[in-house]
């Protein structure tokens, strides 16, 4: 099949929001149509051919989302996207060992099904380390080696963060679990099929996936359960018994193939699409600065996926920006929030000031992302910004020379 | 979110945007809210001789909500006395724009920044009705 340039109608925006979700690859969805219709059978049934086939697919997907990672085909386990994978791995670790250890470490930073899955067992009576990060988004690895004690069963640490797009240092985390006998967890759902990622060599016992970040279905996705040492999990979902009894449910034989046809096209394109994308983003930062002041790239920008950019356009309201940029669609900094009005908590955890925090903007560029799009991208926020900012009274006060930080506001 | 037609209006074509001079006395500025909250608005007017407000201006950092209630109340307030422009209420604001529930701290704040600019006002002119009345 040719290259796909333009997923999009002429009449949409241009779509820069890929940490949201990605439209599912031509590629995949081909793959999966049969399985929709003609190959609909049951992947667990054994007694006719319908089955057979079906089950001969979801095997294949299985391996190819097992090589993506470096892992064996029998160590990968389908669910129904990141975030059950993530309850699945700090749950059923966290309660299949509670007798022996009862502590977890995290990050602050990390997605809320994560910071969720950890309240909820800090209720239960289990110990949790939020881990801070530094202000590029990182985490300081001396902190998380201290934080680690003999009582700590599990450490969840993402990949890549959702919203700042910063890579977490995989191998070294790995290590320190590894001396320390904790086992290691990460979110991988921006990451896979973005960065190379190796279970082995970067000692990761459970790592969670999805489908639809990497264009594939949504619905879909998987968790990585190490053999070697056997990593014991209590599921959440009891039943038939699929997945070595960890997750029962008949498999959805279209999604699974969608999910491994993903993983194996983010595989073979990676090194090309990796270095596409830093031009586009290189590209967009150049184009910003140029024609802007005062902007700023929140989180580190070497340690981080190409297809992420997180600015903060100062004195401008980011969801006044948001409004105006109609041919765009992107992200607001509270990227999961943004019905409610408080800044990211992620930014706020990197220590950038809230009023800082309240003008940011997540722009994804993905797969089907041209460097038309990021020209006409730049084009409008350029314009738009430089509009707000001829409204905006922070700004006023900026040029007068007047510090906004001296100024008592009356909070409301 | 779907917002009303008027607010997008007043977003898209904001009425009055600008400063007066807010050294001068028949200015009163009002600068409300706080960065770090997403919403400042600065709202002033100016006052004729005859005690009509005869022009306002404003300046806000904040949502699209946010710079619509600002602009629709330097509309609003022209024309009329300081006192009948302190009566307009955050709830006529609200209606006119068709706020979102999580938008109504939008018309609060227009609001506040009317009466702020109002209270500037009147205190300048106390302050030169005083220093009148110590020179006589």
């Amino acid at each position: 099949m040719t290259a796909i340039t333009q997923i999009r109608r002429n009449d949409q925006p241009i779509y820069l929001d890929y940490q949201a979700t990605t439209p599912v690859d031509p590629r995949v969805l081909e793959a999966m149509m049969p399985y929709f219709t003609h190959k609909f059978g049951n992947p667990h049934s054994r007694s006719h051919s319908y089955g057979w086939e079906a089950e001969e697919a979801v095997e294949k997907a299985r391996a190819q989302v097992a090589k993506l990672i470096g892992a064996d085909e029998k160590e990968v386990i389908f669910t129904s996207g990141a975030t059950e994978s993530n309850n699945l791995a700090i749950r059923g670790v966290a309660e299949f060992y509670k007798d022996r250890k009862n502590h977890i470490v995290t990050t602050v930073t990390e997605h809320k099904c994560v910071l969720d899955t950890c309240r909820h067992l800090e209720q239960q009576g289990f110990e949790v380390t939020y881990l801070p990060v530094q202000k590029n988004g990182l985490i300081d690895l001396e902190v998380l080696r201290a934080a680690v004690t003999d009582k700590t069963v599990l450490v969840s640490i993402m990949a890549v963060n959702n919203e700042i797009g910063v890579i977490q240092p995989l191998a070294e985390i790995g290590k320190i679990c590894r001396e320390k006998k904790a086992f290691f967890h990460t979110d991988a759902a921006q990451a896979a099929g973005k960065i190379p990622l190796d279970v082995e060599a970067m000692n990761i016992d459970l790592m969670s996936i999805s489908g639809h970040k990497i264009y594939g279905p949504k619905g879909i996705g998987a968790l990585y359960v190490r053999r070697k040492p056997r990593i014991r999990l209590v599921p959440l979902i009891v039943g038939g018994g699929q997945e070595r009894g960890f997750r029962s449910g008949t498999l959805p034989t279209p999604l699974c193939v969608g999910l491994g046809e993903a993983a194996e096209i983010a595989m073979k394109e990676m090194d090309a699409e990796s270095k596409r994308l830093a031009k586009l983003q290189a590209r967009m930062l150049k184009g910003l600065n140029a024609k802007l002041t005062d902007i700023h790239v929140n989180g580190d920008l070497e340690h981080r996926i190409p297809g992420n950019l997180n600015i903060g356009f100062a004195y401008v309201e980011g969801e006044s920006l948001m409004m105006g940029i109609k041919g765009l669609s992107v992200s607001s900094g509270s990227a999961c929030t943004s019905a409610s009005l408080e800044p990211s908590y992620v930014l706020r955890a990197l220590g950038v000031e809230e009023d800082m925090a309240h003008t940011s903007l997540r722009i994804g560029l993905g797969r089907f992302t041209t460097e038309h799009e990021v020209d006409t991208a730049v084009d409008e926020l350029v314009h738009h910004v430089n509009k707000l900012r001829a409204m905006s009274p922070l700004w006023e006060m900026a040029q007068e020379g007047i510090d906004i930080k001296s100024i008592e506001w009356a909070a409301h | 979110m779907a917002y009303s037609e008027k607010l997008i209006d007043h977003y898209e074509n904001p009425r009055n945007i600008g400063s007066l001079d807010k050294s001068s006395e028949d200015v009163g500025t009002g600068l409300v809210g706080a960065p770090a909250c997403g919403d400042v608005m600065k709202l002033q007017i100016k006052v004729g001789p005859d005690g009509l407000i005869e022009d306002a201006k404003f300046k806000t950092f904040g949502c699209g909500s946010a710079i619509a209630s600002s602009s629709l109340v330097t509309e609003w307030v022209k024309g009329k006395t300081i006192d009948e422009a302190e009566t307009i209420k955050n709830t006529d604001i609200a209606k006119h724009l068709a706020l979102p529930p999580v938008k109504i701290h939008c018309s609060v704040l227009a609001e506040d920044a009317i009466k702020a600019a109002i209270a500037d006002y009147r205190a300048k002119t106390t302050k030169k009705d005083e220093a009148q009345q110590a020179a006589e």
